[in-house]
């Protein structure tokens, strides 16, 4: 990124702004990714004041819900059951400890860079139940859909997945439906993009009269995104544009889908701080039922939360800024979090305590 | 989470192969990719390459990894 483009890039968006009518404009990202890049580059204090730049949902540990963390701890506390987990997981509170905390307890849990590793730690211990904790958005999903079909083709008799991968655009689709909050345009995520296509966001777009816009993760082309989110406010456009088109395309990962679709159904699925929504998570199909950890070890994951005076929900919809939360930077820090949003990398918490605390 | 890295397919077998991260060699799965070819730039997400980039998005992709920060963004080992 250069400097100069940046600086012009701000001033272009500076007098869109001014033209527009004067009330907020409220931008909403909803990718963890960009939550932390926005905050690293201070992109917010770049930006006229009029524009808000608002965290989404775009961090899938932190919208897991809490009774998934706990149905995994219960897991790894069963004799003979072993809990494989991407590390993001590991520090997520459930409802009275985490997966790390369990671990010093004797709970049986593996961290793991790929769900392959977690295929061969079912194949190399036969007598062990392995469990996957297949979390993330469309990104990460693929890959569970590729576990799940060489499960069923090894036949592995000990390995199974507790689902609760999620849809990016059902969620975005929740908060424009429950009307509580005033979002005039989507910055789109960019690796999510990846697989699903830009054109995916065209029905939201169209139905909410929202534009969406893909973005790239540099600060440059954030801000190339935002110029054109706020380009399109002012034409009175709700269209979906691609400004990270050298990464994806309208399609997105056609094979990548065809693999979802094969091994996963739309479900709905609740979501920390937004309750359930309607087709918004994946289940595993009722072909490959005998890998769902959910229905081998009875397992039931409810929007049921007890938050400890946490408001992750509230930051998590986009309702209130981290420093609004009165455990902020108090009780509540990277090395003591309270909440998901303050143990994930990519919590807005977190972003916010590391980069932008001073603002 | 959400984070793919770019990195060029220097062997492969089958289903999987190797990818060079900067220096680094990792095992990818390339399931989602078949037509990638050795020698190509790829997205790697959770021991998965997730597309093929052109010479150019790796170049630039490759850049942005020249920021430690960048290539890092999160505090300890590289997670999805
Ligand atoms: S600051 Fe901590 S307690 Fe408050 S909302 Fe964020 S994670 Fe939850």
């Amino acid at each position: 990124m250069t400097a100069r483009s940046c600086h012009d890039l701000c001033r272009r968006i500076a007098r869109r702004i001014e033209a527009l009518p004067d009330r907020p404009v409220r931008l909403m990202e909803v990718c963890g990714t960009h939550t932390v890049a926005i905050h690293r580059a201070g992109l917010r204090g770049l930006l006229p004041p009029r524009l808000r730049l608002v965290s989404g949902p775009g961090c899938p540990v932190c919208v897991t819900p809490q009774t998934y963390v706990d149905a995994l701890i219960e897991l790894a506390g069963r004799p003979g059951v072993r809990v494989a987990t991407y590390g993001d997981m590991i520090r997520v509170p459930g409802r009275s400890t985490t997966l790390e905390r369990a671990m010093a307890r004797g709970a049986r849990v593996s961290v793991v860079y790929s769900i392959m590793e977690a295929l061969s730690l079912a194949r190399q211990a036969p007598a062990e139940q392995v469990v996957f904790a297949g979390v993330g958005f469309e990104t990460t999903a693929p890959a569970t859909a590729v576990g799940l079909k060489l499960a069923a083709d090894e036949r592995l008799a000990n390995f199974t997945v507790l689902s609760a991968h999620k849809l990016i655009i059902p969620a975005m689709t929740a908060l424009l439906e429950s009307g509580d909050l005033a979002i005039d345009g989507f910055l789109c995520p960019g690796h999510v993009s990846v697989i699903i296509g830009a054109d995916a966001y065209k029905p939201l777009a169209a139905r909410f009269a929202r534009p969406c816009v893909v973005a790239g993760f540099e600060a440059e082309e954030i801000l190339r995104a935002i110029d054109l989110l706020v380009a399109q406010l002012a034409d009175g456009r709700a269209e979906v544009e691609n400004a990270y088109a050298r990464v994806v395309t309208a399609d997105g990962n056609r094979r990548a889908w065809a693999l979802i679709e094969e091994t996963f159904e739309p479900a709905d699925t609740p979501w920390r701080g937004l309750g359930t929504i309607p087709g918004s998570g994946l289940a595993i199909r009722a072909e490959l039922a005998h890998l769902d950890a959910a229905r081998r070890f009875g397992l039931e994951i409810t929007a049921r939360e007890d938050d400890h005076g946490c408001r992750c929900g509230e930051v998590i919809r986009g309702a209130i800024e981290p420093p609004e939360c009165p455990l902020f930077a108090r009780t509540c820090t990277p090395a003591n979090p309270v909440g998901p949003c303050m143990v994930s990398r990519e919590g807005n918490c977190q972003a916010c305590y590391k980069y932008s605390r001073a603002l | 989470m959400c984070l793919a890295v770019p990195g060029k397919l220097i062997e492969r077998d089958g289903h999987s192969g190797t990818v060079d991260v900067r220096g680094n060699r990792v095992q990818a799965r390339l399931d989602v990719v078949p037509d990638v070819r050795l020698g190509d730039y790829v997205l790697v997400h959770a021991g998965f390459a997730i597309s093929v980039l052109s010479d150019d998005e790796a170049a630039e992709a490759l850049d942005l990894l020249d920021d430690p920060d960048e290539a890092m963004p999160h505090d300890g080992p590289l997670m999805p």
